[in-house]
């Protein structure tokens, strides 16, 4: 048993939003109100402190098997813990590909064992992500994959994508796509723009994504498959997302931290630094408040991570060379409520059904929520706990990240998952 | 006065001041060019290293008799692949080349940025010869020599600069320069390879950068006008449809030519494609400086080198 303390609850998923007490019995909700005693029960004092259902990351890549060095199930599970995430969706694009169940049954026994964070596999759209000739989703889902996506690498054929969502609607999977249509844009580096032209980058338009965006929002509203956007980056697509919203079609989409956080002009300022290079680009000012836009009128879904992890030595290519991606579990929850909150964008209710309740929603997870009776995967975060991010002391494997001593204000503060507390970040 | 900074990495970093500075120092090491005796003691004693990621003849030349005239020791580095095919990364190799202690490292390389992730890591002076579609700068620093020393001055000029806008270093650093110094510098080229935004991103000045709606607009009344290589591979990328309808409609000829003043002169960073983006009676009419670009070259970077490997 374990028993929260005054900590203030906020659960979007029962309107909830007061200072009370959480008894968590069996590694469910037990019970919620004032003043709550639990005989034998551990005590975490909450005081100051948010309560809310574990946050979920619906879209990181954890590199196994394949690319250990980079990271592991067993890292990315920690360094998703330590960020606050009580709950981990792992990309596909693994090696090999995890376009069958036997490498979905293989990601979910390491999750298991790492036993951190609930991993949550994505099965691949095609064989090999080659965009060619459909996986085996029924087997997939019967192992135990949420959802589908080549992310990474964009289904550009409408026939396999067309084929792909209809094909999802037996198994009740959503189609998860990575948007970026060529554009005569092979080899780009960075956005196309003003500083892509000053430093002498191949740019990748905003219109890439767009043009993709907008043939997924047609194959859904053809389909009637359940279609997930994501990193969605561009002022454009925020739109055609909206559109689609309104128009009642099954469109979700989520946003990554430094897409909200930072643009092209960074990448600039950092004078050719690869851990400012990840897909999709960082876009331009104006893309940047169309998407905080799109978190504060409820077009965009959801936060997500699109933790990358590179090894240090493949950053110290040279930036056109250089992989795209940057990690950030340990990063995500920090800038949300430093960016996002702090500023006045969105409130705390908000911010955790970006993270939580609408993650469990579009990926249909049994999480997300505090109600009686629900798996007890709890985040307590400090909205006032200021930090400074030192990627050298990270959990993850891997370092690449543009935020490395920035200070921020807000922090998670522990993870608990199934009623277990299995990560605690002390103050200082 | 030496230059307060380590690198030169780019015209965009720089001052008028110090662009005004080099080409001031470039002029007392053209005297020592005319010589009987081209050398000088002024770098005896320190080692520059030529680091040549991309193939480069007249580049690397100059540089190497630039480091010689200076009594410096100079080694040349081919290394013709990127750090990815190579399997050692672009710092380590940095990190190696610094072990061997060198005052100034030379760089060349097809990557955009590449000097200054080296410079981040190694002691010495880093010089960007030239990288990716970023910058030249000791290109637009002799252009600027061979435009001073024609017309006597830069300000208020208005220079052309003509062809593959999009891939070129050259028209970069020169845009960054001629325009700190007062020029007002109209670009001009095929829309597909013109990278529209750049002019926002400039600090002119005194001068302007604009992007001209056609060649000849570019061209019209212009005191100097600045032909681009095309490469042959922007055929096969598709950016234009065949050399033969470049040449006629971004080519400049004789005809064309009337159109800036009179008085005109024709730059090109060389290697030339004679008949493609400039026909050859231009390239041999008393209006072309194409060769004393080449001569004034060995200056600059001698004053390059003397400012920055540590000259008195």
């Amino acid at each position: 048993m374990l028993l929260i303390k005054n900590g203030t609850i906020i659960d979007p998923s029962q309107s909830l939003e007061k200072k009370k007490d959480l008894l968590i019995r069996d590694g469910r909700i037990e019970d919620i109100d004032k003043a709550l005693s639990a005989e034998g029960a551990d005590v975490f004092d909450a005081s100051d402190l948010i309560v809310a259902p574990g946050f979920i990351d619906l879209h990181a890549h954890l590199r196994e098997p394949g690319f250990e060095y980079k990271e592991t199930i067993a890292s990315g599970a920690r360094a998703a813990v330590a960020g606050g995430f009580t709950s981990v969706c792992c990309m596909p694009n693994t090696k090999p590909v995890n376009d069958n169940s036997s490498v979905t049954s293989f990601i979910i026994e390491q999750g298991r064992a790492a036993n951190l964070a609930n991993v949550f596999p994505i099965g691949a759209i095609t064989q090999g992500s080659k965009g060619e000739q459909l996986a085996e989703i029924g087997e997939m889902k019967a192992a135990g994959v949420v959802a589908i996506s080549d992310d990474g690498k964009p289904v550009l054929d409408s026939g396999i994508m067309r084929r792909a969502m209809e094909y999802s609607r037996d198994f009740d999977l959503p189609v998860v796509d990575h948007c970026e249509d060529c554009c005569g844009a092979a080899g780009w580096a960075m956005h196309e723009g003003e500083y892509s032209a000053l430093m002498g980058l191949n740019g990748l338009p905003g219109a890439a994504e767009d043009l993709h965006v907008a043939r997924d929002i047609t194959l859904a509203e053809l389909t009637g498959a359940r279609v997930h956007i994501a990193h969605i980056s561009t002022a454009r697509s925020v739109d055609l997302v909206r559109q689609a919203k309104q128009r009642g079609l099954a469109v979700t989409c989520e946003v990554t931290p430094h897409h909200f956080t930072l643009t092209d002009k960074e990448v600039y300022e950092s004078g050719y630094d690869t851990n400012f290079k990840m897909a999709p680009p960082l876009r331009s000012q104006s893309d940047l408040e169309a998407i905080i836009e799109g978190l504060r009128d409820g077009t965009i879904d959801a936060i997500a991570t699109d933790h990358a992890p590179h090894h240090a030595n493949e950053k110290m290519f040279e930036f056109d060379h250089a992989p795209n991606g940057v990690i950030g579990l340990e990063t995500a929850v920090s800038l949300t409520l430093d960016r996002l909150v702090r500023r006045g964008m969105i409130p705390l209710s908000r911010m955790i059904e970006l993270l939580s309740t609408n993650p469990a929603r579009i990926f249909r997870l049994d999480r997300g929520s505090l109600k009686l009776g629900a798996v007890a995967d709890v985040t307590i975060f400090d909205p006032n706990r200021e930090v400074k991010v030192d990627a050298s002391k990270f959990q993850s494997k891997s370092r690449n990240t543009p935020f490395d001593g920035w200070e921020l204000k807000g922090a998670s503060v522990a993870a608990i998952v199934g009623g277990r507390v299995v990560w605690r970040n002390e103050k200082g | 006065m030496p230059l307060k900074r380590k690198d030169l990495l780019g015209i965009a970093d720089l001052s008028p001041e110090e662009i005004n500075f080099i080409l001031d120092t470039a002029e007392t090491f053209r005297d020592v060019n005319q010589r009987q005796i081209k050398k000088v003691p002024t770098l005896r004693g320190k080692t520059i290293i030529n680091l040549f990621f991309e193939a480069s003849t007249r580049t690397r030349t100059s540089f190497e008799i630039a480091a010689k005239r200076l009594s410096a020791d100079a080694i040349n580095i081919s290394a013709s692949t990127s750090s990815v095919v190579k399997g050692e990364t672009l710092v380590d190799t940095a990190l190696n080349l610094q072990a061997m202690a060198p005052d100034a490292i030379v760089i060349r390389h097809s990557s955009s940025g590449a000097p200054r992730q080296i410079a981040r890591v190694v002691k010495a002076a880093v010089i960007n010869a030239g990288d990716g579609a970023h910058e030249h700068p000791t290109q637009a620093l002799l252009d600027a020599l061979t435009i001073r020393g024609k017309k006597g001055h830069i300000a208020g000029l208005k220079v052309a600069i003509v062809g593959d806008i999009r891939h070129s270093r050259v028209a970069r650093s020169n845009a960054h320069l001629l325009s700190k110094l007062g020029a007002h510098v109209s670009l001009a080229g095929p829309r597909t390879l013109l990278p529209f935004g750049l002019e926002k991103q400039i600090a002119p000045f005194e001068g302007s950068v604009t992007f001209a709606s056609d060649v000849n607009e570019a061209i019209k009344d212009a005191d100097v006008v600045m032909m681009l290589r095309i490469q042959l591979e922007r055929q096969s990328g598709g950016f234009f449809p065949s050399l033969r309808e470049y040449s006629i409609h971004y080519g400049l000829n004789r005809r064309r030519l009337e159109l800036a003043k009179d008085d005109a002169i024709v730059l090109h960073p060389g290697p030339i494609n004679r008949g493609v983006e400039i026909d050859s009676d231009v390239v041999d009419g008393p209006f072309s400086l194409i060769l004393n670009q080449v001569e004034n070259g060995v200056a600059v970077r001698m004053a390059v080198l003397y400012l920055l490997a540590g000259g008195e």
